[in-house]
C-alpha cells in the first residue's frame, strides 16, 4: 500500500467500537465492563468526576496502554492487531496537555499530524500541505503559524494540538478535555468545529468537563464513574440529579437553559458533610411543598431539588421562573395566570398538596393569596430571599426530626430561618 | 522551504567548512607547509581503481575470493617529498580521524538529546564513554596476551595483539557497547524501555565503571600515565587503519540515524503522542540507541573519551539551524566535525602536545555557561 492511500475499512463497523474494556495499572483497577462505540456522524461525550478513567479509556483506545481484558475495535480492527502507522490513519487524538521540550514552529507540529500518511524519506506532497492549511485555517492557528510553540499560550497551543489532529485525517476523532484552557469564544468555536466535522460523517469520543457544554453538542453520554460506565444514552436521559449524585457525589439541579433549551446543570455543594446526626442528606429525603415566587423560590426550588427531596410548588403565577425550574425539576405544580385573582379549584389543589407534605417552605414574606395553603400545612418553615442554601436545607432537615426541634446549633446560625409561621398568619 | 533542501543547502556550507579547517589544520604543525601545497599533496594521494583482477577462491576466514585491484594515481604536481610525507602520512589520518571521530560525537550527542528530550544529555549518558574507558584501562592494565587476525571489510585483515593499538582500541569498542547494552536491559522491563529509567540506570551504570576504573588506576602502576592519557582523549598515533575503520561504521550508522530524523522530531512530543501519530515507538528507540551507542563507540574507541563535542556542538547548531533533526543532524555532525579538528589543531601545536579533551573541555565549559546565562538552556 502506498504511503497516503485511505486505509481500507468496512464501512458498516463501528468507528470505535469498545467491550467490556478492563483496564488496571498493577493490581488497581481503574475501570472494567466499559462498552461504548462511535459511529460516523457521532459525537459522543465522556463525562465523569476526576480520575474516573476518562483519559485511560481514550489511551486504550488510541493502543497507548494495554487492557487486561475486553477489545477494541478500530474499523472493525483490533486495535491490537495494528500498526502505530495503521491506529495513526483511523484516529487521530488531542491531548489534555502536551510538553514539547524543543521550540519547534506551530507550523511544523500541525505538519507531525501528516506522520502516519508519508514514508520515511518522503518530502510533504501537495496533499500534505493542503491538509496542513485546512487544519490550520479550521482550528484557527495560521495567524500564528510561524510561532515557536513554546512562545504561544496554553489556549493557543490546545488548538495547535487540535490542528495536528485534523490534518492527520482520520475518520474517528479522539479530544480529551480539548476546551479545557480555552476561553469561552473559543471554546465554543472548538465544538461546533467538532460538531461540523461530525455531521460530515466523522465520528468523535470527547472527555468533557462541562457538562452544559456537553449536553449542547453530544448526541450520546457516556457517563464513567466508580470504575465504569455508570450510565449511557442521550444527554436528556443521562444527566439527571439521579445520576449526577451517585456520579460525582453531587447535588446537582439539571434545569434546561433558557438560551438553548438544552440540560444546563447547577451544582451545588454538598452539606452533608456538617450534618451533626451524621446522617446523609439522601437518606433524609422528605415530601416538600413549596410556596413563593421569582427567583428566590426558583433558587430554593432548585436547591431541594438538588438535594433530592420530592417537590410540589404552588400556587405560582404562570410562566414565573419558580414555575420554569419546578417543571424542570419534575415537580407537581399548581399555577395560575399572573395578576388574577386565584379560583377556588386552584387553591384547593395547592392546599392538597400543601396537606400531603412533610413540610411547607414558604419563601419570601408575605403569602398573598397563598395563606390557606401555608394554613392547611402540618409544619411551616419560612425562609427568607436570601437564606443561605445550607440554612435552607438545615431548616428542612430539622423540622423533620422529632430532636432536632430547636436546635441552639441551627438557630445560632443567623436570622434567616423564623419558626411558628402558623401563629403569625393567623 | 522543504525541510530537506534546507538541509542540503545548510549541510553543502557546513562540509565546504569542514574542508577548509582540515587543509588550514593540515598546514599547521612543527613545519608550516603552504594550504596550497597541502592541496596538491592530498590531491597527489588520491587514486583510482584501474583494475579488478580476481585470484583463486580465498582461504581467508570469510572464504572470499582473493581480489587484486590495481591502482593508479591521475595527478601528480610538484610537490616537496618532506611536506609529502609530513602531509599524507601523519597529519592528514589524524585529521580525518579527528573529523569522523567529532562527526560521530556531535552525531550522537543531537540524538540523545533529542531522545531523552534533555538539554543535559550527551553520547556518554547511557555508558557508552565509561564502557569504552573501562575496556580501555581494563586492556592497559591486564594486557590479554593473545593475536587475533580479524577480517574487517576494505582494511583487510588487522592482526590484533598485545602491542598494538588496535587491541585497545577492540576492548574500548566492546566495553563501551557493553555498557550500553547493559543499561539497556537494566532499563528494559516488559518489551518498554523508559527514558527516564533509562537516564537513571546510565548514571547507575557510569557511576559504578567510574569505581572500577579507580580502583583499576591504583592497580596501574607504570601504565597509569597512559590511562591518564587515554581518559583524557587523544587523537595522536592515529593511523591510517584506524580511519578506515571509523570511516566504514561512521557513515552508515549516520544515515540509519538521519533516515529516522522525523521520527525524532515526533518523539519530542512525547512518546504516547508519537504512538498516536503513528511512530513504532518502542522500536525506534531500540534504533535510535544501538545506532548512538555503535557511532559513539567507534568514536571513543580510537581517540578516547572526548567530553562536550557531543554536548555543545548539538545546542550550537540547534541555535542556528532550530530544532528539525532533519536539519539539526547533519550540520551538527559536520559542525561536530570541524569543531574536533580545530581542538586538535591547538592540542598539537602547542610546545607541548595536550590531550584534545582538555582543549574541548576548556572551550566547552566557557560555552555552556554563556548558554546558561543566555537563556537557551533554561528554555529547552
Amino acid at each position: 500500500m502506498s504511503p497516503g492511500a485511505p486505509e481500507p475499512s468496512d464501512r458498516d463497523a463501528p468507528l470505535v467500537d469498545v467491550e467490556d474494556l478492563a483496564v488496571a495499572f498493577g493490581d488497581v483497577s481503574v475501570v472494567s465492563g466499559v462498552d461504548l462505540r462511535v459511529d460516523r456522524g457521532d459525537l459522543v461525550g465522556l463525562v465523569g468526576p476526576n480520575g474516573a478513567g476518562k483519559t485511560t479509556i481514550l489511551r486504550a483506545i488510541k493502543g497507548t496502554i494495554t487492557p487486561d481484558a475486553g477489545s477494541v475495535r478500530l474499523d472493525g480492527e483490533a486495535v491490537a492487531d495494528l500498526s502505530a502507522r495503521q491506529t495513526g490513519r483511523r484516529v487521530a487524538s488531542v491531548p489534555q496537555e502536551t510538553n514539547l521540550a524543543f521550540d519547534f514552529r506551530v507550523r511544523h507540529v500541525v505538519e507531525m499530524g501528516r506522520t502516519p500518511h508519508l514514508g520515511r524519506f518522503d518530502g510533504h506532497g501537495a496533499d500534505d500541505e493542503r491538509a496542513v492549511r485546512e487544519a490550520m485555517d479550521a482550528a484557527g492557528v495560521s495567524r500564528f503559524s510561524d510561532r515557536p510553540i513554546t512562545a504561544v499560550s496554553g489556549g493557543e497551543r490546545q488548538r495547535v494540538l487540535l490542528a495536528r489532529a485534523l490534518a492527520q485525517e482520520t475518520p474517528a476523532l479522539l479530544l480529551d478535555e480539548p476546551t479545557a484552557s480555552l476561553d469561552v469564544n473559543h471554546a465554543v468555536e472548538t465544538l461546533e468545529l467538532v460538531r461540523d466535522l461530525v455531521d460530515d460523517g466523522r465520528g468523535a469520543l470527547a472527555a468533557i468537563h462541562d457538562l452544559d457544554a456537553a449536553a449542547r453538542y453530544c448526541d450520546e453520554l457516556v457517563v464513567v464513574a466508580n470504575g465504569g460506565v455508570h450510565a449511557a444514552g442521550s444527554p436528556e436521559d443521562v444527566l439527571t440529579a439521579e445520576t449526577l449524585r451517585a456520579a460525582f457525589d453531587a447535588e446537582a439541579f439539571v434545569g434546561r437553559s433558557p438560551a438553548t433549551g438544552e440540560a444546563a446543570v447547577t451544582a451545588f455543594a454538598a452539606v452533608d458533610a456538617d450534618d451533626p446526626s451524621g446522617e446523609t442528606v439522601q437518606s433524609g429525603t422528605r415530601r416538600i411543598h413549596v410556596v413563593g415566587s421569582g427567583r428566590d423560590a426558583a433558587r430554593t426550588i432548585a436547591r431541594l431539588a438538588a438535594a433530592g427531596h420530592d417537590l410540589s410548588v404552588g400556587v405560582v403565577p404562570a410562566g414565573d421562573a419558580a414555575a420554569a425550574v419546578a417543571a424542570d425539576a419534575g415537580a407537581a405544580v399548581v399555577s395560575a395566570p399572573a395578576f388574577e385573582p386565584v379560583d377556588d379549584e386552584t387553591l384547593e389543589a395547592a392546599v392538597a398538596l400543601a396537606s400531603e407534605a412533610d413540610v411547607t417552605v414558604a419563601v419570601g414574606g408575605d403569602a398573598g393569596p397563598n395563606a390557606p395553603v401555608l394554613a392547611a400545612a402540618d409544619r411551616v418553615v419560612s425562609v427568607d430571599g436570601d437564606a443561605t442554601d445550607e440554612a435552607v436545607l438545615a431548616a428542612v432537615r430539622e423540622s423533620g426530626s422529632e430532636s432536632g426541634e430547636g436546635d441552639p446549633e441551627t438557630e445560632g446560625r443567623g436570622p434567616p430561618i423564623e419558626r411558628g409561621v402558623r401563629e403569625a398568619i393567623e | 522551504m522543504h525541510a530537506w533542501t534546507r538541509s542540503m543547502a545548510w549541510s553543502a556550507a557546513l562540509a565546504a567548512t569542514l574542508v577548509a579547517v582540515m587543509v588550514v589544520s593540515a598546514a599547521i604543525g612543527p613545519v608550516t607547509i603552504p594550504p596550497t601545497e597541502v592541496l596538491k599533496a592530498v590531491v597527489n594521494a588520491l587514486v583510482v581503481p584501474v583494475g579488478v583482477e580476481f585470484t583463486s577462491l580465498g582461504g581467508g576466514p570469510l572464504l572470499l575470493p582473493g581480489v587484486d585491484v590495481a591502482y593508479r594515481s591521475p595527478f601528480a604536481f610538484p610537490v616537496d617529498d618532506v611536506h609529502r610525507q609530513i602531509v599524507v602520512g601523519v597529519r592528514l589520518p589524524r585529521i580525518l580521524l579527528a573529523a569522523l571521530v567529532g562527526f560521530a560525537l556531535a552525531a550522537a550527542g543531537t540524538v540523545m538529546q533529542g531522545f531523552f528530550r534533555n538539554p543535559m544529555a550527551d553520547p556518554s549518558i547511557i555508558g557508552v564513554s565509561s564502557g569504552a574507558a573501562t575496556g580501555a584501562v581494563a586492556f592497559i592494565v591486564f594486557p590479554v596476551a593473545v593475536s587475533v587476525t580479524l577480517p574487517l571489510p576494505i582494511v583487510g585483515a588487522v592482526d590484533v595483539g598485545v602491542s598494538d593499538g588496535t587491541g585497545l582500541s577492540l576492548f574500548a569498542f566492546v566495553g563501551a557497547l557493553a555498557a550500553a547494552f547493559g543499561v539497556y536491559a537494566i532499563a528494559t522491563t516488559r518489551g518498554r524501555t523508559p527514558v527516564a529509567t533509562l537516564l537513571l540506570a546510565g548514571v547507575a551504570v557510569q557511576t559504578f565503571l567510574g569505581a572500577v576504573i579507580s580502583y583499576l588506576q591504583l592497580q596501574a602502576g607504570e601504565s597509569l600515565r597512559r590511562i591518564v592519557a587515554w581518559l583524557m582523549g587523544h587523537l595522536s598515533g592515529a593511523a591510517w587503519s584506524d580511519v578506515a575503520v571509523t570511516a566504514a561504521v561512521v557513515p552508515p550508522l549516520f544515515l540509519l540515524l538521519l533516515a529516522y530524523a522525523r521520527d525524532l522530531n515526533v518523539l519530542l512530543l512525547g512518546e504516547e503522542e508519537a504512538r498516536g501519530l503513528g511512530i513504532a515507538v518502542e522500536r525506534t528507540k531500540r534504533i535510535l540507541l544501538g545506532a548512538s551507542a555503535l557511532i559513539t563507540a567507534a568514536g571513543v574507541a580510537f581517540a578516547g573519551v572526548i567530553g562536550f563535542v557531543g554536548l555543545i556542538v548539538p545546542h550550537m547548531l540547534r541555535l542556528v539551524v532550530g530544532p528539525d533533526h532533519r536539519v539539526l543532524l547533519p550540520t551538527a555532525a559536520l559542525a561536530g566535525g570541524s569543531f574536533l579538528v580545530a581542538a586538535d589543531t591547538v592540542a598539537r601545536s602547542g610546545s607541548t602536545e595536550l590531550p584534545v579533551g582538555i582543549v574541548t573541555a576548556a572551550v566547552g565549559a566557557p560555552f555552556f555557561v554563556y548558554l546558561l546565562v543566555n537563556r537557551e538552556v533554561h528554555e529547552l
